[in-house]
């Protein structure tokens, strides 16, 4: 998608951080991310190239380098469950199991009503809250299965 | 277990991210009493040098040394930055998190310190994309800070002016590594660079750069607000000072606690984080982040400083601490690692982006119940490929370094594996044999 008004001057801010332009990239890809419709379609990649100056091959290396960015497109909440050491002690695959269980949907996929997008991630930071997963960003810790369901029915 | 505390001192206040609650509680004198009677830069290196702070980011270097390896402003009129490295992602590390959250005006106030000691035009502060609550609370630290005349141009009136940027990185273990952070601070794959050149001479953008750890300065305006001299009554001659010991897995109260370096493990375990978790007994457990290696409980009186977890065939890390119960197969996080390495290597020197691989396949099929008697020595072999020091960062030695801890500690239990089929097979017998025992 073409980059908004709001979102070409949010960026035109941006790279005054910095003395190169494209260290503003990734923080602006997160920017994109979130407004142009929750992925990176090669449109998007194009008009950020665009913007930056760079090739969109160049931009996609950089997206491709990065977890956080999708390339495909992705059910409308995401649901990233921690698998790393601290959180498997405490039980993270009863957790993926739930959600799985809950969304319908597998680990890397949507669901099939495309409410939601199930993934596995790595280490989040939340060891000593383990298990835990991230919501649409937030972080929800010290799970249990059914609180993990809890948290999933209580979207809108 | 009451011991000195000032790191997490200030956190129990509501509005402790708040300026006003930072003011209330002695925050910024540190900074005012160095710009307002100026206290020449050298002599703030000295002090911190003198305290003998260690980088908390994982490897320990001495930050006033750090600090000294930039170049003579005189004879190098180069613009100079420093990044702070919040990218927090080696496995079971958590404390940078709680700083930012609930304190991040003493990380503002250690990056101005930090700025007037090197001269530093600007800093940039790296933050892991995950992190939203932490980064926002930084953020709006900084935005209050100027505008307080904090930070920006001739602060507090002294003519010392210094930029702090907020910046998000996008979730990727390697851009914690500081050449891969800067990489990708200039809006790249962070793909780590070749040393040398060092970062003090080639960083950002080419410039004079020093990279440290959240909690690294956020223990620097202690350290100019009390003197080097009180921060050495705390921790050990050689590790001196408190550090945040995040402690994760079969524990009663994980958690993130303020303890000095050189606490024995087994008193962190038992009396901060409540033992190991059901009264059960401890089977394993790794001293500092993922990458420094399991050990036998045998070491679990080993004093929590650099040189004594050296000494016992580990190392501090980041001092976060992982306990595994005796119910726990080390095979199994042993794959769980793997995994997560092969994921994270950026891809660049072929010992790690094979080695990961294959570590990750042997694991696997030990855990499947494919397992031979020859991995032991297939591990061992690939590992010993890997590191130390054969490829452009350390993110191989991450992964060798817990597999041969496994090799030397556990290699009972990859035989374990081999002979009795793998994971189902060796948690029913002994699910078996808790059950006949009791
Ligand atoms: C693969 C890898 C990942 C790393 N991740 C981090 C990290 O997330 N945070 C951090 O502070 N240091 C990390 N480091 C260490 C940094 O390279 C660097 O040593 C550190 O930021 C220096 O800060 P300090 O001297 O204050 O400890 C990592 C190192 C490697 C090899």
């Amino acid at each position: 998608m073409a980059l908004t008004d709001a979102l070409k001057a949010e960026f035109d801010e941006l790279v005054t951080h910095y003395p190169e332009r494209r260290a503003a990239l990734i923080p602006a890809l997160h920017r994109c991310q979130e407004e142009l419709g929750g992925w990176l379609s090669p449109e998007t990649i194009e008009a950020a190239a665009e913007y930056f100056e760079l090739e969109p091959v160049e931009v996609y290396g950089v997206a491709s380098f990065y977890p956080m960015f999708f390339l495909k497109p992705v059910g409308q909440h995401v649901v990233s469950v921690c698998r790393n050491i601290s959180c498997d002690l405490r039980g993270s695959d009863e957790i993926m199991a739930a959600v799985c269980s809950k969304t319908g949907a597998r680990p890397g996929g949507s669901s099939e009503d495309n409410r939601f997008y199930v993934e596995h991630v790595e280490c989040q930071g939340g060891c000593a809250n383990a298990p835990m997963m991230v919501v649409d960003g937030k972080y929800h810790e010290d799970l249990t299965p059914e609180r993990a369901t809890e948290i999933l029915e209580g979207l809108s | 277990m009451s011991h000195p505390t000032y790191l997490m001192s200030r956190m129990e206040r509501e509005d402790s991210h708040t300026l006003a609650g930072y003011e209330a509680q002695g925050g910024y004198k540190a900074l005012r009493k160095i710009l307002t009677d100026p206290i020449p830069p050298q002599s703030v290196i000295e002090t911190v040098k003198d305290s003998g702070l260690r980088g908390r980011g994982g490897a320990g270097f001495p930050t006033g040394l750090k600090w000294s390896f930039m170049p003579d402003r005189e004879k190098d009129p180069r613009t100079r930055y420093m990044a702070v490295n919040a990218d927090e992602s080696e496995p079971g590390t958590c404390k940078d998190r709680v700083i930012m959250r609930e304190d991040p005006h003493g990380l503002v106030e250690g990056c101005l310190i930090a700025a007037w000691a090197m001269g530093l035009d600007a800093v940039y502060i790296y933050v892991r994309g995950e992190y939203r609550l932490p980064y926002d609370r930084v953020a709006a630290a900084i935005a209050e800070a100027r505008a307080a005349g904090l930070v920006g141009q001739d602060i507090l009136g002294s003519g010392f002016s210094c930029e702090i940027h907020m910046h998000k990185g996008a979730g990727a273990y390697i851009c914690g590594e500081e050449t891969g952070l800067m990489e990708s601070l200039e809006g790249k794959r962070g793909h780590p660079r070749p040393k040398p050149p060092f970062p003090a001479g080639f960083g950002l953008w080419g410039q004079p750069t020093t990279v440290n750890n959240v909690e690294t300065i956020f223990n620097v305006p202690f350290i100019m607000d009390r003197g080097a001299e009180w921060f050495r009554t705390m921790g050990t001659e050689k590790s001196p000072g408190n550090f945040l010991c995040g402690i994760s897995g079969h524990v009663e109260s994980p958690g993130v606690y303020e303890v000095p370096l050189g606490m024995p493990a087994r008193q962190i375990m038992d009396e901060f984080a409540g033992g190991v978790w059901k009264g059960r007994e401890l089977k394993a457990w790794i001293p500092g982040g993922s990458s420094t290696g399991f050990l036998k409980p045998d070491a679990i009186d080993t004093p929590m400083d650099h040189d004594s977890i050296k000494a016992a065939g580990s190392m501090f890390g980041t001092g976060a601490m992982i306990v595994l119960d005796e119910t726990a197969s080390v095979v199994r996080s042993a794959l769980v690692l793997m995994n997560f390495y092969e994921h994270e290597s950026c891809g660049q020197c072929s010992q790690c982006r094979e080695g990961t691989q294959w570590l990750a396949q042997v694991f696997q099929r030990l855990h499947d119940g494919e397992g031979r008697e020859e991995d032991l020595e297939l591990l061992r072999g690939i590992a010993n490929g890997m590191a130390p020091g054969k490829t452009i960062c350390a993110l191989s030695d991450a992964a060798a370094i817990p597999t041969h801890s496994v090799l030397r500690n556990f290699a009972d239990e990859i035989e374990e594996y081999v002979r009795e089929g793998g994971h189902e097979a060796v948690m029913k017998k002994r699910q078996a044999l808790a059950g006949a025992a009791s």
